[in-house]
């Protein structure tokens, strides 16, 4: 069968068009179509929050949320790609080590503060929360340099082993915490959720002076830090020797360690680092949340979904890939159609892997990924 | 036809494990048979999924679970009625079961497809993380969608078998020979898939995509398609699944689940097919054995004890029990050459 270039232009431009379709729905229905119906039952417009033209308000909110949101993600993430990007480990622990990270902290605030499971906010003073964070991220971030040193480093270039004994890793530190964790009273029947507090001076709400939207300033700071945090991964990267270092070894690990360069140090670094990540974002997670058995699963999915979407390894990739799977996962969340009924749309995870397939679909590599 | 000893040996124990689980009703006690060695047999056809995607196709797949727990959740969907006055889960369609289980099984392995199309492009770690990727978030999808799942799953399905299949709720041997049957089917069709063009194009791919592709083949092709062939696989072992435990709820594709079928891959050896039901027997003795122990010092439940003996065994052989088997056999192979004896060459098969 003799295919036309017309016809083999169709197949190659069908599924760009129908992407490009479903994402013009998407925004149109978040900006025009969006429609909250007060009655009972509904229709495919029906959403909890109306467009952005009807509802501008709620709208930027929800903006924000996605956007906080992708600061912690890329805390998150940008630890699991750096551990990818340099040395092809498949950190599958990197759950593991998040809950570690909030269970630590949570237990350092207790005792700094002696309150009980719910401390009120104005008793916590900063110095109350950057301890804790501080002693968290190098604590978890060492235990992670011993699971470097003992299990990883003597298979390098095994990858598929290497991710086998990650998962055991994270198997075992997922059993300890349940049977460690938290050692302070936790809420009763609340299973092992903990919850570290913010500094009081973030328990409040900003008034942005747009549309009168009042915003939490505890979100606005988890979007701080996570920009610090990308600023000082990208002086570290692209401004210091080891991280230079770290670039060369991205790109060629043979030649870097040809060159003398002792590439084990770091990689031990490298490790430390990316891991230490886990439980910063972990405090963070855990100050806007609660930390719980089960979450190791649910941030795993977050970094994975983060770091197919941007990229492996890349640094802006972790950037993008943290923004779009914010967005899309706090407006999935909050304007995808509901049967009037219920409260809340269930769907939301269908559009992250719309999300993922889409860009599987046209980058396999990712948004920033390189080839090969 | 002259066989190495090794083989010879190999296929008697093989005659010997099959005859055991023929006449097992006679031997084993029932718990044995209904728990356990049930149990085994159909996640053994899973673990097999995996094992083939790995050994022929250099793609370790962790969304077998996934692909086992949708055929299950189909099934639940479809058959299972709506009783008056009862709390139903699901759509509770009540259609007719030997229709439902046909649906499922091509629609799973449609979804396979899917999966496999949009991770095609992508092999070994890349393949790993992406279909992790796919298992946690179908986990995700039916513990949020009330419509065909929610969290508590869908109960009493193995009221709903064809009328082939009978009564299994009563007659706990009739599931047990099903699923005996099922194994060797699978067991066989893997065996003949890789003697295929199909099959031998596949280890191709596995081996160097690039050159396979310069000779004309189509790389994403032949790896959507292989994927697609163990979500069939996957498929069955959820057939069995369902009516094995009779409900299906989301934690049975979470993430415990997904890493629990790929202990047993790797406890039996991700470089051969037998291995997946000696993993599969393994890991569910084990876990069935040590299930109330808890972990001395530094404290923990089972799930500590089979974290380590899983790191423990990725250390020791990343062959797994079989990878022990071959090492064994060549163990004695290479005593009986210092004997004397001539080894024709290229006597070892292309499995390892």
């Amino acid at each position: 069968v003799k295919v036309t270039r017309w016809q083999s232009g169709f197949v190659r431009l069908l599924p760009r068009v129908i992407a490009f379709l479903l994402v013009g729905f998407a925004v149109l229905y978040v900006v025009a179509i969006a429609n909250p119906l007060p009655e009972i039952g509904g229709n495919w417009r029906t959403t909890t929050f109306g467009s952005a033209f009807d509802d501008p308000a709620s709208f930027v909110r929800i903006l924000l949320d996605g956007i906080t949101f992708a600061g912690l993600l890329f805390i998150v993430a940008s630890g699991f790609s750096l551990i990818f990007g340099l040395m092809r480990i498949v950190n599958m622990a990197h759950g593991g080590f998040y809950l570690l990270g909030g269970y630590f902290a949570y237990e350092v605030q207790q005792r700094m503060t002696g309150e009980g499971f719910a401390i009120a906010p104005e008793l916590v003073s900063t110095w109350e929360w950057v301890a804790p964070l501080l002693f968290a991220s190098v604590l978890v971030g060492l235990i992670g340099l011993v699971v470097q040193q003992l299990l990883l480093r003597w298979n390098q270039g095994q990858d598929l082993r290497q991710a086998l004994i990650t998962i055991a890793v994270s198997v075992i530190i997922a059993d300890q915490v349940i049977a460690h964790f938290p050692r302070q009273a936790a809420i009763p029947g609340g299973g092992n959720a903990a919850s570290i507090t913010w500094p009081g001076w973030t328990n409040q709400l900003v008034d942005l002076r747009v549309w009168g939207v009042e915003y939490s300033l505890a979100r606005l700071s988890m979007l701080t830090l996570g920009v610090a945090v990308g600023i000082a991964l990208w002086l570290w990267l692209y401004r210091t020797r080891t991280g230079m270092v770290i670039r060369a070894g991205v790109d060629d690990q043979q030649m870097t360690s040809a060159l003398g360069i002792n590439i084990q140090r770091t990689f031990a670094i490298a490790f430390f680092v990316g891991v230490a990540l886990a439980g910063f974002g972990a405090v963070v997670g855990a100050s806007q949340g609660a930390v719980a058995s089960g979450q190791d699963g649910q941030w795993l999915l977050n970094s994975l979904v983060v770091v197919i979407v941007g990229g492996m390894g890349s640094l802006f990739g972790a950037v993008a890939g943290s923004l779009l799977y914010g967005l899309v996962f706090s407006f999935s969340a909050a304007y995808l159609p509901t049967t009037g009924d219920n409260c809340c749309t269930q769907y939301s995870i269908v559009v992250t892997f719309v999300l993922l397939a889409m860009v599987l679909a046209f980058r396999p590599q990712g948004l920033f990924g390189r080839v090969g | 036809m002259r066989l190495a000893p090794a083989k010879l040996f190999e296929r008697a124990v093989a005659v010997i494990a099959l005859v055991a689980i023929l006449v097992g009703p006679l031997i084993f006690s029932d718990y044995w048979i209904s728990a356990l060695l049930t149990q085994a047999l159909l996640f053994g056809i899973a673990a097999a999924s995996l094992i083939f995607l790995s050994a022929y196709g250099g793609m370790v797949s962790l969304a077998q679970t996934a692909l086992m727990g949708i055929c299950g959740f189909i099934i639940g969907n479809m058959v299972t009625e709506r009783v008056a006055g009862g709390e139903t889960k699901g759509l509770t369609l009540g259609w007719d079961p030997t229709l439902s289980i046909v649906l499922a099984i091509v629609g799973t392995t449609l979804i396979a497809m899917v999966f496999g199309a949009l991770s095609a492009r992508s092999a070994g770690i890349y393949f790993l993380m992406l279909t992790l990727t796919f298992s946690v978030i179908a986990n995700y999808f039916f513990g949020q969608v009330t419509l065909v799942s929610g969290f508590s799953g869908i109960a009493g399905i193995d009221r709903y078998t064809p009328g082939f299949v009978g009564d299994i709720v009563g007659h706990e041997d009739r599931l047990y020979y099903i699923a005996a049957g099922t194994a060797l089917f699978a067991y066989l069709l893997i065996r003949y898939i890789v003697r295929t063009p199909f099959g031998i194009a596949l280890q191709g791919v596995r081996d160097d995509p690039v050159r396979m592709a310069s000779l004309g083949y189509n790389v994403p092709l032949h790896r959507t398609l292989a994927f697609g062939f163990a979500g069939f696989l996957a498929s069955l072992a959820g057939v069995l699944f369902v009516w094995w435990q009779g409900q299906i709820s989301p934690p049975d594709v979470g993430l415990i689940a997904t890493i629990e079928l790929l202990v047993m891959a790797v406890i039996g050896g991700l470089w051969r097919i037998e291995g997946a039901w000696l993993g599969a027997f393994a890991f569910i003795v084990i876990n069935n054995y040590v299930r109330d122990v808890e972990m001395p010092v530094i404290g923990g439940s089972f799930n500590t004890i089979i974290g380590l003996i899983f790191l423990a065994i990725v250390i020791v052989s990343p062959g797994g029990l079989m990878g022990l088997w071959d090492r064994g056999a060549e163990l004695v192979a290479a005593g009986r050459r210092l004997g004397g004896r001539p080894v024709a060459p290229g006597g070892s098969g292309a499995g390892s």
